[in-house]
């Protein structure tokens, strides 16, 4: 009895032992000891890459070196930054201009690069909106955001802004399907089967980087995830993964994961273009802004557009084609060659890659299942190369290293799995901190990428820095791929919550003819001063323009009056410097707007409504010298009516002597 | 038996004297660097034949501080006065060709010498003047302190290395005057044993 008891001791202590030393290790075992050597780089010195990264609930696109994790700079795109004037300022306040009116917030998902040739150029990071559906494009010269394009007929603009490998096309597919713009939108929502649609938008951009709604694909009412265009072989063909093919109307979490497969749609955009020119595309009224900066006025526009070119996909058959694919893909991720085409299921065990030969053979023998909602779908195996088999957890999205590879981030199961394209065999696992969402090798969704680093971007972070309170930063993990075993180099906390990434060799953006300043001789803005001489004030009725200079160390005028209760004033200052790296800016006391923040050669405005009577300084708070805290001056409001006259000075209105 | 007539060689060498002087009409003769920590790829000031080249406004913008004048073109008399004196020392180049006499030669490179004498004397004003007459209510006074750039070479002016050097058309300048020398020699013979 008692030999039992101590038995049964001793096998519990020991199974205890053993479960212990089966739990797993911890995050200081997965990093090697040379790690921060691969990760470092000395102060003084470059980084290898430029990171593009989503900012997320932000709005906005962070610009980190690679592999040192470090943050040079926040572009504001879709939301205010005052820090910048970004949307507080004339100029730029109609970049957020939408048919909803002004839109001072959105939720930036995805940045993709321009390409040419299927390889990244440097010339544009695109962006897009996931909440009132748009596009941005960014200008890699100055690093500012050059264009908004509003997408109708759309709401959540999610399987956006992937490119065609020559930057033909920039694409948008609507995340919910909603009624079009030109239907009667009153309808109970439960008629969704019934009156809901999915748009894809194909916008055209230019040369110069102009984006042109080209056409809309008018789908089925699902919702439309994310999109990789076809490459190579594949050029002409566009992929968008689906789910919700249930077509629920609530409760999505159950409702929209009941089917065993749905879509990734192959998108024939050369077709598109045909059927076009022959005269097949509708003309439908609808409203969306389009905002383009103009570099030479420093100053956006707005313009809204009336109509937009419809092709339906149920009328013109050999557009669109439905891939089964299994449980609610996500990722839709095309490998560099073009042929393999990767879905991630987010609940599913296995991971489908498709051929994009065997697709083509299948369309052409009419290796179809049946339709939905008037949409061939191609039977799964007929365009199947093959399965990854228990590859992890919640697959979500693929990069490639151009070396044959594939690199597939799980949610569920935290990690990066590296598997093998062609053999679909699993090659290595890493543990992600914690829920990886997408990931980012520099090139790694074009033809050329350059497999040296993988960034992974987590959703969770709980114990991996310093806590600060309830919300926690989001996180970036850089990998170092170069060898069979994949290393965990780094983690860096990155702003907002960091989606979908790009990265391109830094020589590339840095020579890629990078803006040092404006030229002042080139500045066409309507309000510009090219000189001190050239400063005024100016009333017009109850509107006072104020042509402000502004150079190390002073504003001229830096002493106004005149002012009265009720004017409204406009501070338009111009930055008079003409060397790198000296913005000025521009702050008055009790502004209800932001500040203004001036790049060399830069005009800007201010708008100004004084709420009392009195004086009000004004002061440049980006320290531009060694005399910065004397670049200031004083502004007097009188009240209403009064005599005061317009006056204005720089270093004139001196103290009336005393009179003894 | 010294003969008076120049030889071939000379004329040749006379030739490139000239185009020498028409060379650096057109590059800067002299620069003054300037470094400080904050202008990692430096600043430079280039002194053409005709004209101030370089990061002039952006030296003009920081020169504010401790009250120097602002440098502009059009206040030198001397961007007038040196391409013509250039231009001619081309043309008595290309004449004593024609000439051919030795003596001439001679005078003209004593001209020469007198010219670069009187024009480091000139440079030497104007940077004595620029360095010393500041503004008085300047923001920076440090007593004591004048920034003259130095006549050739380094020196320390507050945060600011100056290196004032010859530029391409300086060194062309120089290469006149050493063949213009070798000429001389050549011709009287100066080095050879009787």
């Amino acid at each position: 009895m008692k030999n039992k008891f101590v038995k049964a001791i001793f096998a519990i202590a020991m199974g205890s032992a053993l479960f212990i030393s089966c739990k797993p290790k911890n995050s200081g075992d997965a990093v090697s000891g040379d790690a921060a050597q691969k990760a470092y780089v000395a102060p003084g010195k470059y980084d290898e890459f430029y990171n593009f990264v989503s900012g997320g609930f932000s709005g906005q696109m962070s610009v980190y070196g690679l592999p040192s994790g470090r943050l040079f700079r926040v572009i504001p795109v879709f939301s205010v930054d005052p820090e910048k004037g970004y949307g507080y300022n004339e100029e730029t306040k109609p970049m957020l201009n939408t048919s909803h009116g002004f839109v001072p917030w959105d939720d930036l998902h995805h940045t993709e690069m321009s390409q040419t040739k299927g390889e990244v150029d440097g010339r544009w990071v695109f962006g897009n909106a996931n909440n009132t559906p748009r596009i941005a494009r960014i200008d890699l010269k100055t690093f500012t955001t050059k264009e908004i394009i509003e997408l109708p007929n759309s709401a959540g603009n999610h399987s956006s802004p992937f490119i065609t490998e020559n930057t033909e096309y920039v694409v948008a597919g609507t995340r919910f399907s909603v009624p079009a713009d030109n239907s009667n939108g009153d309808v109970p929502i439960n008629t969704y089967k019934q009156n809901f649609k999915g748009h894809l938008s194909f916008v055209k951009v230019g040369k110069e980087g102009q984006m042109d709604i080209a056409f809309q694909i008018q789908c089925p009412g699902v919702n439309f995830d994310l999109s990789h265009a076809g490459k190579g072989k594949s050029h002409g063909w566009f992929f968008f993964s689906c789910y919700n093919t249930e077509q629920a109307n609530t409760l999505l979490e159950v409702n929209a994961s009941q089917k065993d497969k749905d879509f990734i749609m192959a998108v024939n955009w050369k077709k598109a273009e045909e059927y076009i020119k022959a005269g097949k595309g509708k003309l439908t009224p609808t409203r969306y802004a389009h905002n383009v900066y103009n570099e030479s006025t420093h100053t956006a526009t707005s313009e809204i557009k009336t109509q937009v070119l419809i092709l339906d996909s149920k009328e013109l058959k050999d557009i669109c084609y439905m891939i089964p694919c299994p449980k609610s893909p996500h990722g839709c991720d095309v490998d560099p060659t073009g042929e393999y085409i990767v879905g991630s299921g987010k609940l599913a065990a296995l991971i489908p890659v498709f051929s994009f030969d065997k697709l083509m053979n299948a369309i052409k023998t009419k290796q179809f299942e049946g339709e939905y909602d008037g949409i061939p779908v191609i039977k799964y195996e007929a365009a199947l190369h093959g399965e990854v088999q228990k590859p992890g957890l919640g697959p979500l999205h693929t990069e490639f290293d151009g070396k044959g590879n594939a690199y597939t981030t799980f949610f569920v199961s935290s990690e990066v799995v590296k598997w093998d394209i062609k053999s679909l065999k699993v090659l290595d696992r890493v543990p992600t901190y914690y829920s990886v969402g997408h990931l980012c090798i520099p090139g790694g969704d074009s033809r050329k990428p350059f497999g040296k680093y993988l960034i992974a971007y987590n959703k969770i972070t709980k114990d991996r820095y310093l806590p600060t309170g309830p919300e926690l930063a989001q996180s970036a993990q850089i990998y170092d791929i170069s060898g069979d075993k994949m290393k965990l180099i780094l983690d860096f906390p990155t702003i907002g919550e960091p989606h979908y990434a790009q990265a391109a060799p830094a020589d590339l953006i840095r020579n890629n003819g990078q803006l040092k300043f404006y030229k002042l001789e080139d500045n066409k803005h309507p309000f510009v001063s090219k000189g001190e001489k050239e400063t005024k004030v100016v009333r017009n009725g109850k509107r006072i323009d104020v042509y402000m200079t502004c150079i190390r160390s002073h504003f001229s005028p830096d002493n106004i009056e005149g002012i009265k209760m009720g004017d409204e004033v406009y501070f338009h200052v111009t930055n008079l410097e003409q060397d790198w790296d000296v913005p000025h800016g521009f702050a008055i006391k009790g502004s209800s707007n932001a500040e203004l923040l001036i790049m060399p050669g830069e005009t800007a405005t201010l708008k100004w409504t004084p709420d009392r009577v009195g004086i009000s300084p004004f002061y440049c708070t980006d320290f531009c010298s060694a005399l910065h805290q004397e670049m200031q001056g004083y502004i007097r409001v009188s009240p209403t009516g009064s005599s005061v006259p317009i006056t204005y000075s720089l270093g004139t209105n001196l103290p009336a002597p005393d009179k003894k | 038996m010294k003969t008076q007539k120049i030889s071939l060689v000379s004329k040749v060498l006379l030739l490139i004297v000239s185009a020498l002087f028409v060379g650096s009409l057109f590059v800067p003769m002299w620069r003054i660097e300037l470094q400080a920590p904050q202008y990692p790829e430096g600043l430079e000031l280039q002194l053409f034949a005709n004209k101030i080249g370089g990061d002039v406004a952006i030296i003009n913008g920081l020169n504010h501080y401790i009250g120097m004048a602002t440098l502009h073109t059009e206040n030198f008399l001397e961007f007038k006065i040196l391409p013509i004196v250039f231009g001619l020392f081309a043309a008595v180049s290309l004449a004593l060709i024609f000439i051919g006499k030795r003596k001439g030669v001679k005078l003209f490179l004593i001209t020469y010498i007198v010219f670069i004498l009187l024009a480091a004397v000139d440079f030497y004003r104007w940077n004595y003047q620029y360095g010393h007459n500041l503004d008085p209510d300047a923001a920076i006074k440090v007593p004591g302190m004048s920034y003259q750039p130095p006549l050739i070479g380094y020196k320390q002016l507050l945060n600011f290395g100056a290196y004032s050097i010859p530029d391409t058309g300086g060194w062309l300048m120089t290469g006149a005057a050493v063949l213009l020398l070798f000429i001389i020699v050549k011709e009287y013979h100066l080095f050879q044993k009787k």
